[in-house]
């Protein structure tokens, strides 16, 4: 064997390490649109709070906010999966891996937990701890699912919780942060992915 | 002394073994069709090297009972792991100048 053998051989043991462990199909298009998605939701959430249907109709206000998040992450979820399928047939590998198996399990975990958390909120009356709440959630999801996919997924995750932290101590601008978080962040790490491991 | 602890392993030449060797470094009791599936290799071909590793005692098979369809997996042992190291070291301190 010679050099050039060796560092075939190399580049082979860290690519099989890498690809068994990592769900690395994952599209950076998926980011941008679920970023865009939180974004337009956010808008209309600020819209009908502005116009005081908050203080006239507290429940159907209430009802449009919780569709509106549902509407939206059911949206990120679909737009997700077809441009990952599309990218993991790209590089030939199957969508629904082990490695997939585990970063969905690991992310589902804190983000299901977050959900049920959010939700016992909104019955507690304390609407402006959702918003934080579900960021600091989201941000553990990423930062668990992180071993098992791209390992910038985990700086995401480090973002969404000390996001969420501010907006917990800084009231009052739950949507904001909210806009932030998932609209934003998602936008620029998932132009970020593209650019960096898509387009290449 | 030093020049032998830099020798590589001739059980890790083959680019299927290696594959094979890397994926269990990493993850705990991987399937037959898990490694086929990664490795994109022949049933009978896999079969054959693992079954190589095997009589090594580099790789450890385990058979499990699940609804009476039987689950082979495999894992690394303790004397894989370190052969496997070895080479590993013995591949990148021969690449260094």
């Amino acid at each position: 064997m010679d050099q050039k053998e060796h560092i075939e051989a190399l580049k082979d043991i860290r690519q099989m390490m890498q690809r068994s462990v990592r769900f690395l199909s994952l599209s950076g298009l998926s980011g941008i649109f679920a970023g865009i998605y939180a974004l337009a939701a956010a808008y209309l959430a600020y819209l009908k709070l502005e116009s005081g249907a908050g203080r006239t109709d507290a429940r159907g206000t209430l009802i449009y906010l919780m569709a509106l998040a549902l509407g939206c992450l059911i949206l990120a979820i679909g737009t997700a999966f077809f441009f990952t399928r599309k990218n993991a047939r790209k590089k030939g590998l199957k969508l629904w891996d082990e490695s997939a198996k585990l970063a969905f399990i690991n992310l589902s975990i804190p983000l299901a937990t977050g959900g049920l958390f959010a939700i016992a909120l909104i019955r507690a009356g304390a609407i402006g701890f959702v918003a934080p709440a579900t960021l600091v959630f989201y941000g553990l999801a990423l930062i668990n699912a992180s071993r098992h996919t791209f390992p910038m997924i985990r700086q995401l995750g480090i973002l969404e919780i000390l996001l969420g932290l501010i907006a917990a101590f800084v009231s009052g601008h739950g949507i904001l942060f909210w806009a932030i978080g998932f609209g934003l962040l998602h936008i620029v790490y998932g132009l970020f992915m593209y650019f960096k491991f898509e387009r290449a | 002394m030093k020049e032998w602890v830099h020798q590589l392993n001739k059980a890790f030449e083959n680019r299927v073994r290696l594959g094979i060797m890397s994926v269990l470094m990493v993850n705990e009791a991987v399937s037959f069709n898990r490694l086929k599936e990664l490795l994109g290799v022949t049933d009978g071909n896999l079969a054959s090297h693992l079954r190589a590793l095997e009589k090594l005692e580099y790789v450890e098979m385990k058979k499990t009972f699940l609804d009476r369809k039987s689950h082979t997996t495999y894992d690394v042992s303790t004397l894989g792991r370190k052969a496997f190291t070895e080479h590993l070291n013995a591949l990148e301190s021969l690449l260094k100048p």
